[in-house]
């Protein structure tokens, strides 16, 4: 445990050092100042008609959409990096077990997230001040736990994804490929039954995080995005793992 | 403090070792000797935990290399022949890392000590970037050295480095081995020659020989050699010394210069000296050519063994 705590606290320093995460960071708060802005604009206009005031989900929606882009940026290097960098060699031939790396290259980037998703609060609280009576407490609790939960699934995704290849490009590129298919492919409908169905709608990715969206919290899909984050680190340790007897 | 025993390793249908049998005593440097691609960096990785064997047994400090893969891992210390270390920390940086993930109680005491080793004190807050191909080797070293451990492997740690490095990191490892098991490869047999106790060649993944450097030396130096030169074109001094009795060979380098070889047993260069003087020739120089572990390697590494009268040793000088 202990080694997982060193090299989380070496990769979240790391974001602080290199580049791409700041300009990831820089470029979602951008974006999401200017969805923000405008959802506001919006706002002001509808009000105009009747009596009307935006919920934290105007901050939430586009952020879901954001990080679907922002997860496979800032995992792309995590271990891809150091098979390029021959660093690997040095982590594996030191007393650390391959699921500590793994996992400690994971925490590391759920940190940093953490820190980004805190930064984001500033929307909620500017909203607070503008609308009356304040804010729904417990749409943005629900919000920003759903979102916790599916950083953290999708971050492991990425740190699977990153121990496969040594090119931080292909990683980002499959992994992007990966959170699309688990966005966007659903069955035609809904209604029409049968268990291929059933399996297509409890994979997708956001679906599950619309329950958090409308302010409830659902014990099955916060089991769902644990148990993607668990599947994912396994399956990372398995290919660190096997990278040994290849 | 090192066995190993049949230990083979392949990569799909290639077999990188085959069958490695060899032991390393404690506070011995043994050297690991062979041309690129003779599977020295694979059985390196095999020791440190890194890949396992296909087949066979390596033991470190008494632990088996697979099935206590981290007992063996903590004992020893790894430096990679690509030298990794991440740019973007400091030396110290780097370093408290390593020794963190070793679990290092009183690391920053330990880190001191390693750089004062490796003569890097006072760059320890400047960046790894930074650093010229010799610091890193031996920042590389310093990050082997941080958990004291038992036995130190090292992968070809003089590659790349300028003739001043190359001395101080000779010296540093000579320095370190006086208390450690310390296994190197290298394919510069100087190297071998100065640094080791005991020097293992390998070639295709087998071993063909082991022994002391020494030994190794005297018990290959079957011919002796000197080589000749004299003012002018030298026409005719080839045949000339090729009719001293005992020569064995006469091969012309450039004009007016020559190298022979001679069955050891009796010095034959007053003859030869006497000889060339006789016939009129201005000697300029007779200097004996001790045969270098060089030959010797090139020798017991080749495909077929070198057939007695070609004329290859003309390129050297």
């Amino acid at each position: 445990m202990r080694n997982v705590w060193t090299i989380a606290r070496r990769e979240y320093k790391q974001f602080f050092i290199s580049p791409v995460a700041y300009v990831v960071a820089f470029f979602f708060m951008l974006l999401l100042g200017y969805f923000f802005y405008r959802a506001l604009g919006e706002a002001i206009i509808q009000a105009t008609y009747q009596p009307y005031a935006p919920t934290v989900q105007i901050v939430i929606s586009p952020m879901v959409t954001l990080f679907l882009f922002v997860m496979p940026a800032i995992t792309m290097r995590s271990i891809a990096e150091e098979t390029r960098m021959g660093t690997l060699e040095l982590l594996l031939t030191a007393p650390v077990k391959d699921w500590e790396l793994v996992v400690g290259k994971w925490l590391g980037a759920f940190l940093f997230m953490l820190s980004l998703l805190a930064v984001t609060l500033i929307f909620p609280i500017v909203l607070n001040f503008l609308v009356t009576p304040g804010i729904d407490l417990g749409i943005l609790l629900a919000g920003y736990l759903g979102l916790v939960l599916m950083v953290a699934s999708l971050l492991a995704i990425g740190v699977f994804i990153s121990s496969l290849f040594n090119n931080q490009l292909v990683v980002f590129l499959v992994n992007l490929a990966i959170v699309l298919v688990f966005w966007l492919v659903r069955p035609a409908s809904n209604t029409t039954g049968g268990l291929p169905n059933q399996i297509l709608n409890y994979l997708n990715l956001v679906d599950h995080y619309l329950t958090f969206f409308r302010g409830t919290i659902n014990l099955s899909d916060i089991v769902y995005y644990l148990s993607l984050t668990s599947l994912a680190l396994l399956l990372g340790t398995v290919s660190v793992e096997i990278r040994r007897w290849r | 403090m090192i066995e190993v025993e049949g230990l083979t390793k392949d990569y799909g249908p290639r077999r990188a070792i085959n069958n490695l049998t060899f032991k390393a005593n404690p506070g011995e440097i043994l050297g690991f000797l062979g041309p690129n691609g003779a599977g020295k960096t694979t059985t390196m990785r095999i020791l440190t935990g890194f890949i396992p064997p296909t087949f066979g047994i390596g033991k470190v400090c008494g632990f088996d290399v697979v099935e206590q893969s981290l007992e063996v891992r903590k004992r020893v210390g790894y430096l990679p022949e690509s030298v990794p270390l991440y740019p973007d920390m400091t030396v110290f940086d780097y370093l408290k890392y390593m020794a963190d993930l070793r679990h290092i109680k009183n690391a920053e005491e330990r880190i001191d000590d390693v750089l004062e080793i490796v003569h890097m004190q006072d760059r320890a807050n400047g960046y790894i970037s930074n650093l010229s191909k010799g610091m890193r080797q031996r920042v590389g070293l310093a990050q082997a050295l941080v958990h004291e451990p038992d036995v130190l492997i090292l992968d070809e740690p003089t590659i790349g480095l300028d003739p001043a490095q190359i001395k101080e990191v000779r010296t540093l490892i000579r320095e370190i081995g006086k208390r450690r098991t310390v296994l190197l490869s290298t394919h510069i047999l100087s190297e071998a020659q100065q640094i080791c106790d005991r020097v293992l060649i390998i070639n295709k993944g087998e071993i063909i020989v082991e022994d002391t450097p020494e030994r190794l030396q005297a018990g290959l130096t079957g011919i002796q050699r000197v080589a000749v030169h004299v003012q002018g074109d030298g026409d005719g001094l080839e045949k000339l010394i090729l009719g001293i009795s005992g020569i064995k060979r006469v091969s012309a380098i450039q004009e007016g210069s020559v190298e022979v070889e001679y069955a050891p047993g009796k010095d034959i260069r007053p003859e030869i000296a006497r000889t060339i003087i006789n016939e009129g020739f201005d000697l300029l120089e007779l200097k004996s050519i001790a045969l270098s572990l060089e030959d010797i390697f090139i020798q017991l590494t080749r495909e077929e063994p070198e057939p007695p009268s070609t004329d290859d040793s003309d390129e050297e000088p």
